[in-house]
This record gives C-alpha cells, sequence and structure tokens, in this order.
C-alpha cells in the first residue's frame, strides 16, 4: 500500500517520539505528556506495518484478535498490580520482551522469505548472524527475568544459590554460544539454531540464580538492557529503524540504571553479576561481635521524641514495601505537619528492590515529589534535623561503611542518620541486612529501637501523637 | 562503491545509543520505575516483526509454524505495550507537588 520509502521515514518519526518519551521523564511536570509521545509512536509504528504489507486479509483479523487478547490481559494486569509488586512485574514485562524477540527469530528462520532474508537454508550471512545474536540475547532476557521475577515474588529464596564450578561453567556457556553462532552461520543448519537457543535459556537462568535478594536493583537494570539489545538485533535483521532506534535506547538506559544502582552499593558490575554477596560473608563478620545492650523503646515513647523535635527525615527501606507501611506512614506525617513539624524524605539509590521502588511508594500514598530528596541533595540535613525516622531501611544507613575498611560495604554512600539528635529505628528484630553485617546505628547513644511491625508501629505512633 | 545500508542502520543504532545515554541521564531519580515500565513498553515495538511474522502465511494456510509464532509474539509484544504504558500512566498520574495551601 504504501512504499518502503514511505513507511522507512514513518519507522523514523516513531523512533524521535519514542525519544521524546524518554526525555518527558525529566521531570514528573512533563512526564506524562512524554507518555503519550510514545504511545503514539507505537500506534504509527504498527500502523505503517499493516500499510506496508497492505495484506487485509483473514490473518489480519487474526493478528488484532492476537493483538485484542494481549491487549487485554495487559491492561487488566496494568491496573491490578499493586504499586509494591512493581518490581516483579517489571521483571516479567522483561520476560515477554525476550520471549518475544526469540519467537519473531524463530519465525524469520523458518521462513525468511516472508522477511525479503533470502531462503531457507541460505539465509543472508549478515541477518543470520544478526537473528542468531537477537535470538540467544532475548532467550538469556527470558530465563533470568523468569529467575529475578521467581525471586522477587518470593517463589524462590532470595538467597544466592551458589554450587562450586559456577564461574567456570557459565564462562564455557558464554563461549559456547560465541561457537554455536559460528557454526550455525557457516552451516545454516536448524538443528544447530535450536541448540543455541536452548543454550541460551540455560546460561540466563545460570546467570541470574547466584544473585541475591537486594542485588535485584541491579539484575532488573541489566536485564531491562538485554531485552534493549535484544529489540536491536532483531531491528538489524527486518532492517527496521524504530526497532533499532528503540533497541539502543532502551540497551544503554538499561545499563546507566545498572551503572547507577553498582554506584549506590560501591560495587563494581562485576562483583554483582558474578553474585554470591551476603552469602558467604555473614558468619566472618558476626562471629567476632559480642552483644551490645541497645535501647529499645515502644510507640508512646517515639510520638513524644517526635512531637517535641522541629524537623523530621524519614529514611524508608525495603521493609516499608513488604509491610506496606506507605499510606501509614503518610498519616503520620500529616499529623506531624499539623504540629507545624518539618518532614522531609531520604531516598537511597538502592532503597528497595528496583530503581525509583520507594519514590513510586510514596507518590502512591500521596506524598509530594518535592518533598522527598535523593541522598546527596538531603544528606547534609541529617546534621540539623531533630529525629531520624528509619523505616524497613538497614544497610544504607551503616556508619561502617564511612568508618571501617574491612567492612563488605566499605565505601558504600550510606545517609548519615547517626548525625541526628535522635534517631528512631523500625524494625522486626536486631538481625543483620542484607549485607549479612551489623549496624552500628542500633547501638549508639542516641538510637532507639522500635521493634515491631512498620506498619502497626506507624499506626500505633500516630495514635500517640 | 557503494556504501552496504548496513552501514547507515550501524550509524543509527550508534547514534541512538549516545541519544539514549544523554536522555537518560537526565531522567529525574524519582521516576525511575516509570523509565523502567516505558522503556518496556516501546521495547515492545519489536510487535512490527512479529506482524510481518503473523502475515506471512498464505491464504490458505494462515497458521504454519512460522506464523503461528508470529501470532504468539504478537499477543506477547501486546501484553508488554498495554500492560507497560497503562502501568507507566498510573503511576505518573501520582506524583503530586505539594498543594499550595499546605
Amino acid at each position: 500500500m504504501i512504499s518502503a520509502n514511505l513507511s522507512a521515514i514513518f519507522y523514523l518519526i516513531s523512533g524521535v517520539l519514542f525519544i521524546l518519551a524518554l526525555r518527558g521523564l525529566s521531570s514528573p511536570e512533563t512526564s506524562r505528556q512524554g507518555n503519550l509521545f510514545g504511545i503514539s509512536g507505537m500506534i504509527i509504528a504498527v500502523t505503517v506495518t499493516f500499510l506496508l504489507i497492505g495484506n487485509f486479509s483473514t490473518g489480519f483479523i487474526f493478528v488484532l484478535i492476537f493483538i485484542l487478547i494481549g491487549g487485554l490481559i495487559g491492561a487488566f494486569i496494568a491496573y491490578r498490580i499493586p504499586m509494591t509488586a512493581m518490581p516483579e512485574l517489571v521483571a516479567g514485562f522483561h520476560s515477554l520482551v525476550g520471549l518475544a524477540a526469540v519467537f519473531v527469530a524463530i519465525s524469520a528462520f523458518l521462513n525468511p522469505e516472508a522477511f525479503n532474508l533470502g531462503t531457507k537454508g541460505n539465509i543472508k550471512l549478515g541477518s543470520l548472524i544478526e537473528m542468531s545474536i537477537g535470538a540467544a540475547v532475548g532467550a538469556i532476557t527470558f530465563s533470568g527475568s523468569i529467575i529475578a521475577f521467581l525471586k522477587l515474588q518470593g517463589i524462590m529464596s532470595g538467597s544466592p544459590i551458589v554450587f562450586k564450578g559456577q564461574h567456570p561453567l557459565n564462562a564455557i556457556i558464554l563461549i559456547s554460544i560465541v561457537v554455536l553462532i559460528y557454526l550455525l552461520c557457516a552451516s545454516q543448519s536448524s538443528n544447530l539454531f535450536w541448540i543455541l537457543l536452548a543454550v541460551s535459556f540455560l546460561i540466563g537462568f545460570l546467570l541470574i540464580i547466584p544473585i541475591g535478594g537486594a542485588d535485584m536493583p541491579v539484575v532488573i537494570s541489566m536485564l531491562n538492557s538485554y531485552s534493549g539489545w535484544a529489540a536491536a538485533g532483531i531491528g538489524f535483521t527486518l532492517e527496521n529503524t524504530a526497532l533499532i532506534i528503540t533497541g539502543a535506547l532502551v540497551g544503554s538506559s538499561g545499563a546507566i540504571l545498572s551503572y547507577i544502582m553498582c554506584k549506590g552499593m560501591n560495587r563494581s558490575f562485576f562483583n554483582v553479576i558474578l553474585g554470591g554477596f551476603g552469602a558467604t560473608d555473614i558468619s566472618s563478620s558476626s562471629a567476632n561481635k559480642e552483644q551490645r545492650p541497645v535501647k529499645s523503646g515502644n510507640a508512646d515513647d517515639a510520638a513524644f521524641l517526635m512531637k517535641n523535635a522541629s524537623s523530621v527525615i524519614i529514611v524508608p527501606g525495603y521493609g516499608m514495601a513488604v509491610a506496606q507501611a506507605q499510606h501509614a506512614l503518610r498519616e503520620m506525617v500529616d499529623t506531624l505537619k499539623k504540629n507545624d513539624i518539618k518532614v522531609s524524605y531520604a531516598i537511597h539509590p538502592v532503597a528497595g528492590r528496583m530503581p525509583g521502588h520507594m519514590n513510586v511508594l510514596l507518590a502512591e500514598a500521596n506524598v509530594p515529589y518535592d518533598e522527598v530528596f535523593e541522598l546527596e541533595e538531603i544528606n547534609n540535613d541529617f546534621a540539623n534535623a531533630d529525629v531520624a525516622f528509619v523505616i524497613g531501611a538497614n544497610d544504607v544507613t551503616n556508619p561502617v561503611a564511612k568508618t571501617d575498611p574491612q567492612s563488605p560495604i566499605y565505601g558504600m554512600p550510606v545517609l548519615d542518620v547517626e548525625k541526628c539528635k535522635s534517631v528512631l529505628f523500625v524494625k522486626r528484630s536486631l538481625s543483620p541486612g542484607y549485607a549479612g553485617i551489623d549496624n552500628d546505628l542500633f547501638y549508639k547513644e542516641n538510637t532507639l529501637m522500635l521493634f515491631a511491625d512498620a506498619k502497626k508501629m506507624t499506626e500505633d505512633i500516630t495514635k500517640n501523637l | 562503491m557503494e556504501i552496504d545500508p548496513l552501514i547507515f542502520r550501524l550509524s543509527i543504532f550508534i547514534l541512538s545509543i549516545f541519544v539514549g545515554y544523554y536522555v537518560v541521564w537526565s531522567v529525574t531519580p524519582s521516576l525511575h520505575t516509570p523509565l523502567m515500565s516505558v522503556t518496556n513498553a516501546i521495547s515492545s515495538v519489536i510487535i512490527v516483526g512479529a506482524i510481518i511474522a503473523g502475515l506471512s502465511g498464505n491464504s490458505d494456510t494462515i497458521f504454519n509454524t512460522s506464523s503461528t509464532f508470529g501470532f504468539l509474539a504478537i499477543a506477547l509484544a501486546a501484553i508488554n505495550i498495554f500492560g507497560g504504558f497503562l502501568v507507566t500512566q498510573r503511576m505518573l498520574a501520582m506524583y503530586k507537588k505539594k498543594k499550595k495551601d499546605k
């Protein structure tokens, strides 16, 4: 119906709209408009594809039916999912992108004529390379995301699964993928194509199982990046500009997020990817610590401290998400504000299970985003604040990161919570956090431990205010 | 000598990586979760390939092995497109500024 040149221009336009969609996210005001750009880009890309093929027969009806089925499922999930389950949802979505890339690659391999890639058993070399890379990366994204999903959902234990010879095994498999792609291109054998897919699924699985729950922010960002590279690989195969641009955008976006997350933990990307963190360090670091006295209090004490404060800084962490305490927290803050107490929120880059996790939860609880600050913006304010209210966070407040070069988290940027006049620490027990190390903050003179479920404690404090 | 079109596509790819790099660094950290869900949605533009695959059968056999994979990919990508954009919309609607009267 329309010429290939015209359609290429429209694909370019939709690629540009996707760039604008990401650009919009530079501030919450422009973000909603950005999302509309993204949606229009998608509508253009799909419409142009229909016009380009120009086949409006029975097959077209089926395409619409499948879009409708998928769309309904997607819309249903989007409206029903609780905000606390966002990390699982994103991991699940990544797996679908990966699987879709694999399916498109399989389809193109079985029927290259439809894609103008040559004939079966004689696919153009360049296309075959692009296709097999896209398929392999897609398969890794799929199985990796499934594991990430299971770990986040709690179906699979969040603790790292390590075994002897793990890294050499992974290295051998990764090398074998490269060899398989080479052999596949040389022989065009479909058996090798299936083996390549199987091996790629396997390595995606093996790469993620040794990585622990709290490292999931890095894993999700990394898989986000992979899904982009898989899309780009397929984009090269299909010679489609929209797909190439999008793949590159998503690929670099995920890579940057992984970098930010790693920096937030002061660990190298490889240290995270090789996994096992927190599994091996527990015994060594907690054995040499004797029991030290802690001060613990109840909701009444906490309410008293906060009532007499003039400024309070809230430090939320993953525990807040688990306890679903964000609404109760906001109610407490509303009461504090009525008493003319200044309240702000401090978010560590790796708080929660995915980048920006805490921000979304606070936004859900109607906390205005201009009361929520990043680590660098707020860290100097702790010294002037009266009370720090730590709810569900642990390692990100540990002063050991600044003082003890032996500690596994040494050098990690932490919130200077201990500089506050007093610290209220809501936690269920004294158990160490993810890094497996004791938090010095528990034993400080000015720390009051509140041993309870985060939501329950917050509600009790509100009653006592 | 003609330049291989692959080189042009490679140029677009490399330049887009740079565009992505600068655009994503300017994203405010508080919107990193919506960023992930929206990148999810847009990477599902892979549905374009899925549609070509789905329509690759002829009028007698709409469902051959190749096109069946295409149709499955269409459904998967559609879940992502609708789910991704709608959940992003839902999240972004929650980000509010402080009310003036407070």
